[in-house]
Formats: structure tokens, sequence, C-alpha cells
């Protein structure tokens, strides 16, 4: 591992001062500290981010929580405000990870994890993400649990965090801090499609400091299901966030996002527009699934998701309905 | 190597301990080659096996993903913490009498990891298989397991562990 000035920064503003291209910010460093070991990343310096008075997770009088960045995924998922009025960010956060890691990782590293691609991960390959024109090996390669929706020529990782995939269905907005001031990123900004530039994960710039997180009042019952290839303590094939309003077998109102299959969590709107105002049944369902899942193009090796993610639509949202 | 030692403090099973590192070094590391502590164990060195648990500020974490240098000032318990002199904790005793190891290479991950599960659970943290998330959990075998499931055990002694750690919940 290359050798690196460690600092911990007590304000945002000290964290920004301190920061160049060379730096990284240290969360719980349960990704990072891999990363660097693995080679992936190589910093100059490290500046702790654990300190900074973003530790709260707070109520504000609209009904919404603000949570901040340095909040450890175990105290967001313990949180009584959380667990009574989203459910689905609780199993979400509580799905992935160990139980130890979750009490050291944090909420901003938990968003600005990477991908779990393993190419991504070993410097002796090629990889376009991690550096830019070398390609992208696992098209034809290793790609079973690679994206079907929403990839490019150039990458078809998926991103890895379950969190991120039910604050798409919350419509989360995610609060910055750089050079240029304060930003309020909604949850669907914030996260990239690869394109032609699948280094950038994100919409943030060099240095963006992530401080909180904020989600808004959701009045439908919600939950999270994630598909893995054992039962605990493993990344998610295909999972889903999603709520449903369901009066008199009529869906008024419903979110669904779909993790595991896209580059970013991915915000299922055409199933959702599908949905609404018809009756829950299974036939909708279907056909709102097949509406979605036809912009879908899936690799050599993972056609299996497009039955998973279907099936995971169907079921959940049936099951939200039998709880109305 | 030049400039990358860095000094911290940190106090280990109540002993407080002024440490010279290399800003590089996991808490792992150090517990086990600069303190001699070789309870904890290196599994994967990549948060996947559990065998590296200790009590972190009272929490369970995976030493090999905590840079030291990041714990400055921090108190740490590790498996050598567990007893209270010669008497083993409640939990160490259970391991015994429900035989929960067979090498024992991953019980210091799993005794450590179970005691600080049993912690959050009195505290009412909820698992991924709890039903209703707005009450207390009952710790059950199928709680149990989920909780416990970041610790890997290669001799697939699990029944004995959640047995053990069945006995020993309050
Ligand atoms: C064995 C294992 C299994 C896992 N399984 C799952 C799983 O099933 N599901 C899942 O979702 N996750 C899983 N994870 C990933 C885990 O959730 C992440 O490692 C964790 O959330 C990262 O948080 P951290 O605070 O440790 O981040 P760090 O490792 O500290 O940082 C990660 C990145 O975020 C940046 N960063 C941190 N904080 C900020 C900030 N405030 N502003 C801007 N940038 C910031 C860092 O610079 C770094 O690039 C697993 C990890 C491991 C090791
Ligand atoms: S899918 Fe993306 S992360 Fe994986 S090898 Fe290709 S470019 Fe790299
Ligand atoms: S050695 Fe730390 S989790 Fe395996
Ligand atoms: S007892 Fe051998 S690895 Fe668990």
């Amino acid at each position: 591992m290359r050798p690196f000035a460690y600092e911990r920064a007590a304000t945002a503003e000290e964290a920004l001062a301190r920061c160049d291209e060379e730096t990284r910010y240290l969360g719980g460093g349960t990704n990072l500290v891999d990363l660097m070991r693995l080679g992936v990343e190589r910093p100059a310096r490290l500046v702790d981010v654990t300190r900074l008075p973003h530790d709260r997770i707070e109520e504000r009088s609209s009904g919404a929580l603000r949570i901040g960045a340095a909040v450890r995924n175990s105290d967001l998922t313990a949180h009584p405000a959380v667990r009574r009025h989203h459910p689905m960010l609780v199993q979400a956060v509580l799905s992935g990870a160990s139980g130890q890691i979750r009490n050291q990782a944090t909420v901003g590293g938990n968003l600005l994890q990477r991908t779990r691609c393993s190419y991504f991960q070993d410097i002796t390959k090629p990889c376009n993400k991690r550096e830019p024109g070398t390609g992208c090996p696992a098209i034809d390669g290793e790609h079973h649990n690679l994206a079907i929706l929403g990839h490019s020529e150039s990458c078809v990782a998926t991103h890895p965090s379950d969190m991120a995939v039910a604050l798409a269905a919350l419509d989360a907005t995610v609060l910055t801090r750089g050079r240029g001031g304060e930003r309020a990123i909604p949850l669907a900004d914030f996260y990239r499609l690869p394109g032609s530039h699948p280094e950038r994960d994100t919409t943030l710039e060099p240095g963006e400091l992530v401080t909180a997180v904020e989600v808004p009042p959701l009045a439908m019952p919600s939950r999270y299901r994630k598909v893995r290839e054992r039962a605990s303590f493993a990344f998610a094939l295909v999972s889903i966030a999603a709520a449903a309003d369901v009066r008199d077998g009529v869906v008024r109102d419903c979110r669904i996002a779909l993790g595991g299959v896209a580059h970013r969590p991915w915000r299922a709107r055409r199933a959702e527009d599908h949905l609404r105002g018809r009756p829950l049944t299974r036939e909708n369902l279907a056909g709102a699934a097949d509406q979605e899942l036809a912009a879908a193009h899936p690799l050599r090796d993972n056609a299996y998701k497009l039955r998973l993610a279907r099936n995971l639509i169907v079921r959940t949202l049936l099951e939200l309905g039998e709880r109305a | 190597m030049d400039g990358v030692d860095t000094s911290i403090t940190l106090t280990v099973n109540g002993r407080e301990h002024r440490l010279r590192i290399d800003v590089r070094s996991s808490l792992l590391d150090v517990l086990r080659e600069d303190l001699g502590l070789t309870g904890s164990k290196k599994g994967c060195d990549q948060g996947q096996c559990g065998a590296c648990t200790v009590l972190l500020d009272g929490r369970r974490a995976n030493a090999c993903l905590a840079l030291a240098v990041a714990q400055d000032g921090a108190e740490v318990t590790t498996v050598e913490g567990l007893a209270d002199g010669d008497a083993l904790s409640p939990l160490q005793r259970a391991f015994i009498e429900r035989d929960a190891f067979q090498c024992g290479y991953c019980t210091p991950g799993q005794l450590c990891s179970a005691t600080g599960m049993l912690e959050e659970a009195a505290r009412g943290w909820p698992s991924a298989v709890t039903g209703d998330l707005t009450a207390d959990p009952d710790l059950d075998e199928t709680e149990i397991r989920e909780r416990m499931s970041g610790n890997l055990c290669r001799c697939g002694a699990y029944e004995g562990i959640v047995a053990a750690v069945k006995e020993a919940r309050a």
C-alpha cells in the first residue's frame, strides 16, 4: 500500500480545505481500505470525516428525516423514527454486509462504495472504470452478476449498495458541500449511467463532500427484498425496494426501485406508471414488470436477472397489497 | 519507511498503550504484531470472514478493515479480554459446553461477535429477519443465525455456535 498522510477533520470547511486530487475522504474504511490494499485506490492523503458533526438523524417539521453522512449504518437501522416510517430503508441496510461492517460503515461511505465487478478490483486486468480507455473485459468475460439495464459499451458494472436502492424509491436527496458551496442533489441525479465515462459513478464534483441525506415522508407500506447466492452476507443478484398504497384492490400510488441490475439504483418509473389506477392483480403486475424490462439488454450470462426482477416485482407488490 | 510512522494511543483490554505504528497498519496488525495479542485472527483481511472481530468502543467490528491510525484514542476488547481473570464469561463457558468449535480458528471472532451481538439485541436493534421492526426482537435461532452471518466457520460448527449463543443470551 502506498504511504499516505492521515488527517482528522473537525468541520466540513476543514475537510474541504485539506482535499486535493490525491485525497480521499475516509468513512468507516470498509470499502476504501480494502481497495487501497488491492492497489485500486492509491491516495496520498486520507481525510477522516467520521468526526464531522454529521452524525445525527434529525426529524424535520415537514416530516422529512435528515440523516447525517457520518451516521453509522447500524445506528440508522436502530433509529426509532426510521424503523417506524421507512421499513424498506431499514430492511435494505440490514440486508447488506454484516453486523460488524454495519457498525463501522457510514451513510456517506455506503452511498459512495465502488462496484464489486471483479475486474475493477484486479489491477492486473484492464477496466474502463479503474483506468479509462483500457477496455471492459467483463462484456465478454465474467458478467453473470452485472447489469441488464442502462449499460454501455464501456462498462456493464452494477452499483452494489442496498441502501441506495431504498433511497431511490424514497425520492431522497443527497446534501453536499463543495468548493462552489452547498448543493441538494435528488438521488435520481446523483448516480450516473456509465455512458462513455464509467470512471464517474456519481455527479459529485472532485472533492465534494456528502454531508447528509434527506428522506421525505412516505405514507405507504414498504419493504425491501433481496435475492442473493446465499441466505445472508452476500451482495444482491437482484433486489427491490417497493411501496404501495392499495385501496379497494386498486393501486393508488406506488414506488419501485431495483438493485443489482444497473450502474445505479434503477427506479422503475414505467412500471409505476403502468400500475397507478389499476387493480393490483398478478396480470397487471407482470404487465408493469414487462413494460419496465422491455428496455433491458441482458448479457450472455445474466438473462436470468430478467425473470428474477419480474418475479420480485410481482411478489413484493402482491405482498404489500395483502397487508393493505 | 521514512515519514510513514505515527503515534497513537489505544486502550486494549483495560490497559493503555502508546504506540508508534506505520500509518498503513490495520488495527488487526497492531493487535497481533505490536501488542502480541494473537487471539484475533487474520482469515481473509477483507471483511469477509469475521475471524478478526473485536469490540471497538464497545461495538463489534472487523479489525482488518479498521485503519489503526483512525482508532487513536479508542477502547478495544479482544478475545483475551472477555474473561474476568480466570473466570470465563457465560458465553465462553457455553462455547465449551456446547462444543461450539473444532479447530478453533474462528472462535475468537465468534466470541467477540456474539458478545457484541447480544448487546445489540438487548438494546432492541432489529435484524434483516425481524418481522416487526418497531418491536423488541425475540432472539430465536433464525435471528441468531442472521445476526452471526458475518462470522464464517470452515469447520461448520454452526449448530454448536447457535446453541451456545442461545444459552448465553440474557
Ligand atoms: C465483506 C463485505 C460485504 C458487503 N456486503 C454488502 C452488501 O451486501 N450490501 C451493501 O450495500 N454493501 C455491502 N458491503 C459494502 C459496505 O456497505 C460498504 O463498504 C460501506 O457501506 C462503506 O462505508 P464506509 O463508511 O466504510 O466507507 P469508506 O470505505 O470509508 O468509503 C467509501 C468511499 O466513500 C467515500 N466517502 C466516504 N464518506 C464520504 C463523504 N462524507 N463524502 C464524500 N465521499 C465520502 C470515500 O472516499 C470512499 O471513496 C460489503 C462490504 C464488505 C467488506
Ligand atoms: S464492467 Fe465496468 S467495472 Fe467491470 S471491467 Fe468493465 S469497465 Fe471495469
Ligand atoms: S480477517 Fe477480518 S473479516 Fe476476515
Ligand atoms: S472451528 Fe474451525 S473454523 Fe470454526
